[in-house]
């Protein structure tokens, strides 16, 4: 065991409900394997970039992996890379993009490792067109409470589906062989335009998806009445050497993100309400252009705008916030709207409300993305009244074939998860053949009892109150 | 586990058959609670607290005998309920008893045993649970205190002065507490229509149970680390404290 263990206080990205777990340091998978032989509840841990509690263990062990992040193979003539799991997507792109190739999913962040990203399914602004992150995986090494094994879509493809988007509990990933895409230059080819509405705006996303590699909205959540959903869309593309002006071609592969800036100390109160939200969505909304096409941008300003602020989610406050982010199917337009209506009646500032199209779901079992509608809204927390809407919406996403998302999730009723995602029972199956005795536990999985037999569904309509 | 917003899904109650512990407990059947361990001293309150548990879909309800006052049984009792529970998410403290503070029924004995049921036990039972809590690495304890301890008067001055000190007690156990995942909460409600004050003229800013358990869950969403009930009379004591002792004297029961 490489270091000793420690006691510390983890919490998600949203800050909202820590809980003290042992840490230790994984920095080989020998380490992993060696942790695992003790009895005890295990959880593996990156970056803690998801929002609510996937990432923490309270009384166990957590194994922080950030350390366990060599790149141990990179074949530029085939464009795959075998990195191990702690490795981040920011220390991968500066590997590679400068030698000419791109990851092939990243999220909004670039501060999330690549084991933590499987274990989420990571999607992007390109899931229309390339799916999630495991359809880029070709193996990965999983370390599980019995055994140290190697499985991927053609080897062991069960627990491969099982792992990918199975938060941590089907194993410890130690290592992945990803396929990388090829570009030319390290810029993108940007076209924005402004919708006044909502129905516009999905109107104009079904039109453009296809032509563009990337595509998403940005959603003035404040904007009520005729302006409810007025939105800017970016669609974008990889960029060619020709695309490049003569002073960007001497380095097209120019690639060094730097953090502007960062949030030095945490607020007293969020900084974050209706009212400076409200402004700050009037400003981004009439910024943008009515229309531009062609514009070059920064791989980093396209898909990473938030890593220029370091430790942004303090700007919640010490309550924290959460992001309710579901996906509905196509022809459930009508839920977007009523979650828009329904957020914004109720004065909930959400900065930054993203909107995007699905493409068809992939194979991992608790895989967030289907073909549908996503919309993802940052909350802040503490607000009266939060907690009954958004047990509202789950309601409402649920009945119209939709569902949250894990990784951001801190709050759902567990019966209403269970009805979310219907593969959860042979999820459990394959989970209980590789973690007989539930040694891989994290605060998530206890709290919607994900491994265990599906909670009753109550019909009661008892609502809150205590008459 | 306890949520995002705050909500527990697994709660003991000491206390668990008291008019404001059921309030509280129904309110939270409404929103995570699925499992609850009530304990008490009176078993018909205990039975009657568990039955409306259950008519509210609450999966697991169980109850156990326990006097606070028990000081050596509570050790085992905190042990007990993290066995039958699992994760304990939340430990609510609404032991009590109002007593007396007329000077002719007072005497050693009675002293004694109002401030253990008031203080030493509650404070004791905190501990025992505090100790669980930290080894789960996660929890909150939540204690039902008084305004009646934020500035002791004549009236109630034996619960009061017991009161006062679990409420100090439970704010530097909660700062003791810092960084070890267990959160503490204290509530102060000020007259609250219940058993406990059945046949006592009603004070002014008088609330409802069910009042209390709007602004506990109210607090647990907030975060909050002290719930006045209602809300104002943070500001109306926060008056008071400074009246005059010789007016402060004269305050009617």
């Amino acid at each position: 065991m490489s270091g000793e263990r420690h006691g510390e206080l983890l919490a998600g990205w949203g800050r909202a409900c820590p809980s003290a777990a042992w840490v230790v340091d994984a920095r080989r998978a020998e380490d992993v394997t060696a942790c695992l032989s003790e009895p005890g509840h295990y959880l593996a841990r990156g970056l803690g970039r998801a929002y609510g509690d996937a990432a923490q263990c309270a009384g166990g062990t957590v194994l922080d992996c950030t350390a366990l992040d060599r790149v141990v193979d990179l074949d530029l003539t085939t464009g795959r890379v075998r990195v191990e799991a702690g490795c981040s997507l920011d220390a991968l792109l500066r590997l590679i993009v400068p030698r000419g190739f791109f990851v092939p999913v990243t999220p909004g962040t670039r501060y999330v490792t690549v084991g933590g990203a499987i274990a989420s399914d990571v999607h992007g602004k390109n899931h229309h067109r390339d799916g999630t992150i495991s359809a880029h995986v070709e193996r990965l090494d999983l370390v599980t409470p019995t055994a140290r094994l190697e499985c991927g879509p053609d080897k062991d493809a069960e627990l491969f589906w099982a792992t990918a988007g199975g938060m941590g509990l089907t194993g410890i990933i130690t290592d992945a062989t990803l396929r990388l895409v090829p570009i030319e230059t390290s810029r993108m080819l940007v076209d924005t335009e402004r919708s006044a509405d909502l129905d516009a705006c999905m109107a104009r996303m079904s039109e453009t998806d296809a032509d563009h590699r990337y595509s998403v909205a940005w959603v003035d959540s404040l904007a009520r009445g005729r302006h409810l959903g007025r939105s800017v869309i970016t669609l974008g593309d990889h960029a060619g050497i020709s695309d490049l002006p003569a002073k960007l071609r001497d380095d097209p592969l120019e690639f060094n993100p730097r953090q502007l800036l960062a949030v030095p100390l945490t607020p007293p109160v969020s900084l974050l309400n209706p009212m400076t939200v409200t402004a700050f969505n009037e400003a981004w909304y009439r910024r943008a252009p009515q229309k531009r096409s062609g514009e070059l941008q920064r791989i980093s300003t396209f898909f990473h705008p938030l890593d220029g602020l370091g430790n942004w989610n303090a700007l919640y406050g010490p309550r924290g916030f959460t992001q309710y982010q579901f996906v509905v199917p196509f022809g459930a337009e009508e839920v977007v709207r009523r979650v828009l209506e329904r957020l914004s009646s109720a004065r909930k500032a959400s900065f930054l409300v993203v909107l995007k199209r699905f493409g068809a779901a992939g194979e991992g079992h608790l895989s967030f993305p289907t073909a549908g509608w996503t919309l993802a809204l940052d909350l802040p927390l503490g607000t009266a009244g939060l907690a009954l809407i958004l047990d509202e919406l789950d309601e409402v996403v649920a009945s119209a074939g939709g569902r949250v998302y894990l990784s951001k999730d801190g709050r759902v009723k567990p019966e209403v998860l269970h009805a979310m995602y219907p593969r959860l029972d042979e999820w459990a199956e394959i989970r209980r053949s590789v973690d007989p005795q539930g040694m891989l536990a994290s605060d998530l999985g206890r709290r919607l009892r994900l491994a265990g037999s599906r909670p009753r569904r109550s019909s009661r309509a008892f609502r809150g109150g205590g008459r | 586990m306890n949520d995002v917003t705050g909500m527990p899904q697994t709660v003991v109650s000491v206390g668990g058959g008291a008019d404001l512990s059921r309030a509280i407990l129904r309110a939270l059947a409404g929103r995570r609670l699925t499992s609850a361990l009530l304990a008490g001293r009176n078993s018909a309150n205990l039975q009657a607290a568990a039955e409306e548990l259950r008519a509210l879909a609450v999966t697991k309800v169980e109850t156990e005998r326990l006097d606070v006052t028990r000081i050596s049984a509570l050790e085992t009792f905190a042990d007990e309920s993290a066995r039958r529970l699992g994760h304990i998410d939340m430990v609510l403290i609404a032991a009590g008893e109002l007593g007396t503070a007329e000077l002719t029924e007072l005497d050693a004995p009675t002293v004694a045993s109002l401030a253990t049921t008031n203080f030493t036990g509650p404070a004791a039972a905190m501990t025992a649970f505090a100790r669980v809590l930290c080894a789960q690495g996660s929890g909150r304890i939540v204690v039902l205190s008084s305004v009646a301890g934020y500035r002791v008067r004549a009236a109630n001055f034996v619960y009061g002065a017991a009161k006062a000190g679990l409420d100090g007690f439970a704010l530097g156990l909660g700062d003791a507490l810092a960084g070890s995942g267990v959160e503490v909460m204290v509530v102060r409600p000020g007259f609250v229509k219940t058993k406990m004050t059945a046949g006592r003229k009603t004070a002014p800013f008088a609330v409802e149970a069910s009042d209390v358990a709007d602004a506990v869950l109210r607090g647990l969403e907030s975060g909050a680390a002290v719930v006045w009930v209602p809300g104002g009379l943070r500001y109306v004591f926060g008056i008071l404290r400074l009246v005059p002792r010789s007016v402060w004297r004269r305050m009617p029961g």
